[in-house]
């Protein structure tokens, strides 16, 4: 199943490119729940068959997590608080989606000086999984609007899930429930606070949360 | 005896979010505080066993810690009762004259949330499973989050989503360190180590160096956001500023001692894998770069309560230093923490009494508190002097146990660094300090009498440090040097 691993990476990749470059918030949402059906779909490409009960549940909660759930909380939101369809960043798209091919190389030579332990199911898992939690990184810090800095944050949990359940072995417990508890319970108490943002300014734009300063 | 330490404060904080009746639920509060404080106490005559497969287990430095955030909670405790009375007056009446008071969350969410959060600080200090401490120090954040917005205002929201959204990512990032570290770990033949302290301490020599090291990165990044180590520390000052004080307390005094507990857990495995230099070096840069930082912010800092918070930021870097130090200066910053927690309490809670009789944190338009309301003033310039580390604070002797390990290494740079750091912190705290405590205030003498209650708290706070100061008992002496053995000092 290396080849359906490999296209499930490269899919990984693509998803991050196009959301570095992407102008529509609705687009974005889009783009993360594929993203999040490709990611569901890793443990399948890794162990080959469905065999275990344990990895058909795995497998169907993180697609329903991540390719339903999450997205669809975030269309809510933004639906509800009325945001305006473009994303509006602080770095402009073409810069963005040169720091995503600077990063690509980054966690490319990372991904060399790090030798792993074990042989990894692929070799892109390592430089890919990195890839995506230094882009889900940027998306937090250089976008304007509380919803898009809420979707860079899962872009990270989602390079973190992809590292965890590709190359950490033995540790199955701690992979699923620190993800999930994570995703979990900061989507959950961010949500809440988007929506009172939306509420209290009448407008999601983090950048205008700057009264409090030096 | 543990499991019941994290289950007390858990149910009563369930039952907060139902009871109805405002005095039922204020005396629950009260009531939780003092049994976790006394079963807390327990633990200093007979040690508890270890629950749940080793998992949960009070070392000596997680009973240090657990003590302090137990005492320091009970203070708040009595403080948020008499706070929350005041602020129900308050709430009819000068809600539309004074301009910061607004609505808040409803008082039952805060207390619920309140002992909730005590709840997750508990496992903090007893987690020896580095799985369930990563849960426990993220959980700490979403349980805290409501309070920072109490007073649900744009500012109060501000904060909050900024304390929130800096947190997780930094938490996300010690669980990739998480992740790492099992990496490190299974490059071992035969069986895998469990991802207790105790079995990677065992597998120690063993563990791959360069994951060792990346994790301890990504730990000391993700754990450090929390601590409020600069240059990550950019959510402390809102948070700090924005939430009432009483939580300001617990957020400086407790929660920030709880990721530096994270950090020293980390590090002991570190240690253990032969990284230790690495991870004393990466403490030792943080801490000065710190202390540099808190020392611009502070000077000229218009906002009493920001300056507080970035002592705190000050704080943390004397602490990461003793521990970059080690040796000798582990058990300063052992000592240290536990006087900045009870010198930062009181300071905040007093804080907290000056905002609500002066309704702003301008420190310019204040003046004259000792003379109008000599409680206050006297605990705002004895706050000043034991949190700048003057004699016979506890506080001075724990800078001085870090300074002499500096210069004992022959370590003078960090020692000048140190002591030049410390002065200017000084010098930033006391040209605001002192002007708002002496001087006539302007036609203020119709202002409401002090009560001494709202006072109480915070002295008893500021009489616990001084006392370390002047006396150390053998006991605690003994743990603070039990604590800093855990982690390769003395």
């Amino acid at each position: 199943m290396q080849a359906g691993l490999d296209a499930a990476l490269i899919v990984v990749v693509l998803t991050c490119l196009n959301l570095l470059g992407s102008s529509r918030v609705r687009h974005c949402i889009k783009l993360l729940a594929f993203q999040g059906v490709a990611l569901g779909l890793l443990p399948l490409f890794e162990l080959g068959v469905l065999t275990a009960p344990s990895t058909v549940f795995f497998v169907a909660v993180g697609i329903a997590l991540r390719g339903m759930a999450f997205p669809w909380l975030l269309m809510r939101a933004q639906k509800q608080a009325n945001v305006r369809r473009e994303v509006e960043p602080y770095v402009g798209f073409g810069s963005s989606l040169l720091f995503g091919a600077l990063a690509l190389l980054l966690s490319a030579w990372l991904s060399i000086r790090l030798p792993l332990p074990h042989p990894p199911p692929s070799p892109l898992a390592l430089p890919v999984a990195l890839f995506c939690g230094l882009v889900g990184l940027f998306l937090t810090i250089s976008r304007r609007k509380a919803i898009n800095q809420a979707l860079g944050y899962l872009v990270l949990e989602n390079g973190i899930f992809a590292f965890g359940v590709m190359l950490v072995h033995g540790q199955p417990m701690l992979v699923e429930l620190g993800v999930l508890l994570d995703v979990f319970g900061a989507l959950f108490v961010m949500g809440i606070a988007i929506f009172h943002i939306s509420r209290e300014f009448d407008h999601i734009d983090a950048d205008r949360l700057a009264v409090l300063k030096d | 005896m543990l499991p019941l330490i994290v289950v007390v404060p858990l149910l009563a904080g369930v039952a907060a979010f139902v009871v109805r009746a405002h005095r039922v639920r204020r005396n629950l509060l009260l009531a939780a505080a003092i049994a976790h404080t006394l079963l807390v106490a327990s633990t200093w005559f007979a040690a508890p066993p270890a629950a749940l497969f080793g998992w949960l287990d009070l070392d000596a430095p997680g009973r240090l810690f657990l003590s302090v955030t137990s005492v320091l909670f009970l203070a708040s405790a009595v403080q948020t009762v008499g706070y929350l009375r005041a602020e129900e007056g308050q709430h009819d009446a000068a809600a539309t004259s004074s301009g910061w008071v607004l609505s808040r969350v409803p008082e039952a969410v805060f207390t619920g949330c309140l002992l909730l959060f005590l709840t997750t600080m508990s496992l903090v200090t007893m987690c020896q499973h580095l799985g369930l401490l990563w849960v426990a120090v993220e959980a700490t954040t979403l349980a805290s989050a409501p309070l920072v917005y109490f007073h649900r205002d744009g500012r109060s929201l501000e904060a909050t989503w900024k304390y929130l959204v800096v947190c997780s990512v930094g938490i996300a990032l010690a669980l990739l360190g998480n992740f790492f570290l099992a990496i490190a770990a299974s490059g071992k033949i035969g069986a895998q180590p469990a991802m207790t302290v105790a079995g990677l301490i065992d597998a120690g020599a063993s563990l791959h160096p360069a994951w060792v090291k990346a994790a301890m990165i990504f730990f000391v990044v993700g754990y450090g956001t929390k601590m409020g180590l600069a240059p990550l520390h950019t959510w402390l000052p809102d948070a700090h500023s924005e939430a009432p004080a009483v939580v300001s307390a617990l957020l400086s005094g407790a929660v920030l001692n709880c990721a530096f507990l994270a950090i020293l857990r980390v590090t002991q495995v570190a240690h253990a894998a032969g990284a230790g230099d690495f991870s004393r070096d990466l403490m030792l840069v943080l801490g000065l770069v710190s202390m540099a930082t808190a020392a611009v912010f502070v000077m000229g800092q218009a906002d009493y309560k920001r300056m507080l918070a970035y002592s705190s930021v000050e704080h943390m870097g004397i602490l990461a230093i003793g521990i970059g130090l080690g040796g000798a200066g582990v058990a300063g910053s052992m000592l240290h923490a536990v006087n900045h927690s009870l010198v930062k309490g009181m300071l905040f809670l007093t804080a907290g009494n000056i905002l609500a009789a002066y309704a702003t944190k301008r420190s310019s338009q204040i003046k004259g508190i000792l003379s109008e309301r000599p409680f206050t003033g006297v605990l705002w310039m004895a706050g000043l002097l034991a949190v700048s580390g003057m004699p016979p604070f506890g506080t001075f002797f724990s800078e001085l146990i870090i300074l002499k390990a500096a210069v004992d290494q022959g370590r003078f740079f960090v020692a000048a660094a140190f002591l030049v750091l410390l002065a200017a912190v000084f010098i930033g705290m006391a040209s605001s300090i002192l002007p708002m405590a002496q001087g006539r205030a302007p036609g203020a003498e119709s202002a409401p009498r002090e009560s001494w209650r709202a006072a109480l708290p915070a002295a008893v706070l500021g009489t616990l440090s001084l006392a370390l100061g002047l006396y150390l008992p053998e006991r605690v002496s003994r743990a603070i040097h039990d604590a800093a053995a855990t982690f390769g000092g003395f």
